[in-house]
């Protein structure tokens, strides 16, 4: 038999906040990638062979 | 560990469910501290000799930014002993036990990567070492080495929250100068008078804490002295970015009324009587020396945008 866990209502709510941050944290890090590879490239970015 | 008929079941403690809010994970990051080292990288990259594209300017402040708070969340994890004891501290997510030691470490370690990396892919590597030396020096020399051993720790220490200015510097030069060991120096001396004046009044919570701030080892008179002796270096060499041709003569003048003002403080700490229990030119130097700081970092900004506005 497997033995669960059962979260409380609190230690429930307590991760799912800290799962929301970590998503919003997560974007944004795409996000600053994103545009600092487009600052960093300058209009060369669009430089490339077809 | 609770036992159920053949089967051990670990309590709710044991497994370690956590209630921590993500507020609990900023407050690991030492958001106060922080505010002084955004401030003093961005001072130090508005002053920095070239010019930084303004995303990555943002970029850089971020990760110095992430990289102080990585020292933060690694100095509660290690002193987190420390920080039970003492009244000023006893409220940190460690010791309150809301997040757990292991959790901190974990989180100081993944931010001090992502920070140096970050900075050193996106802006440049001299930056990301210095940043990456500066976590380093915090917790492991100033952490886990100075501060529970001698009085000094502080004055070796405070070099890791000098190195903020000169790391937003070398993003934008790639290189460090004079000018930029300036701003390092200028922190570097502000610290002991600093953190001298809080020992003061906070040392019954240094004592039983067990650790040798000056004012418990070689007396009260003595850290009065030496806070006196720091304030005036500070003054002095808080005026020099004008005299090297960083700084204009607005600079020069704010430096001045500045530098006067935290002697004057210093010296009332001198006056202050042995039976003065309350301690308040002690209270009053602690909080004059953070505005000094932040005002004499802003006069630089001030006198930045007046040259730069009488330049356009």
């Amino acid at each position: 038999m497997i033995e669960q866990v059962t979260l409380t209502e609190e230690q429930r709510k307590a991760r799912r906040r800290r799962s929301i941050a970590l998503a919003i944290v997560l974007a944004a890090l795409v996000a600053l990638f994103y545009v600092a590879t487009v600052v960093k490239f300058g209009p060369a970015i669009l430089d490339r062979p077809l | 560990m609770a036992i159920t008929g053949e089967h051990e079941v670990a309590t709710t403690a044991e497994l370690r469910l956590s209630e921590a809010d993500p507020s609990d994970y900023f407050a690991l990051l030492k958001p106060r501290v922080m505010s002084l080292v955004i401030f003093s990288a961005f001072v130090g990259l508005m002053v920095a000799p070239g010019s930084i594209h303004p995303f990555l300017a943002v970029v850089s402040v971020m990760c110095i930014a992430v990289g102080a708070g990585a020292s933060g969340a690694l100095n509660m994890w290690y002193d987190s002993d420390i920080d039970a004891v003492m009244k000023r501290t006893a409220k940190r997510p460690i010791p309150t036990g809301r997040v757990t030691p292991s959790d901190a470490l974990g989180f100081g370690l993944v931010l001090s990567g992502f920070s140096v990396v970050t900075l050193g892919l996106l802006v440049n590597w001299l930056s990301a070492g210095l940043l990456a030396f500066t976590i380093f020096f915090y917790t492991v020399i100033y952490t886990m080495y100075l501060k529970r051993r001698t009085p000094q720790n502080i004055v070796i220490g405070g070099a890791a929250g000098a190195f903020p200015p000169m790391i937003g510097w070398a993003c934008v030069t790639g290189s460090v100068s004079l000018d930029s060991f300036l701003l390092f120096l200028i922190i570097f001396l502000w610290t002991p008078p600093h953190f001298w004046a809080l020992a003061l009044f906070a040392q019954r919570d240094y004592h039983n804490a067990g650790v040798p701030m000056m004012p418990n080892v070689v007396g009260v008179e003595s850290t009065k002295w030496q806070i006196f002796a720091y304030t005036l270096l500070t003054a002095v060499v808080g005026v020099l970015p004008f005299f090297t041709g960083l700084a204009g003569p607005v600079y020069a003048v704010l430096a001045t009324g500045l530098g006067i003002g935290f002697i004057i403080h210093a010296y009332r700490v001198l006056r202050m009587s042995p039976s003065d229990e309350r301690m308040q030119p002690a209270k009053s130097l602690f909080k004059f020396s953070l505005i000094y700081l932040f005002a004499l970092f802003g006069s630089l900004l001030i006198d930045r945008l007046v040259t730069l506005g009488m330049s356009v």
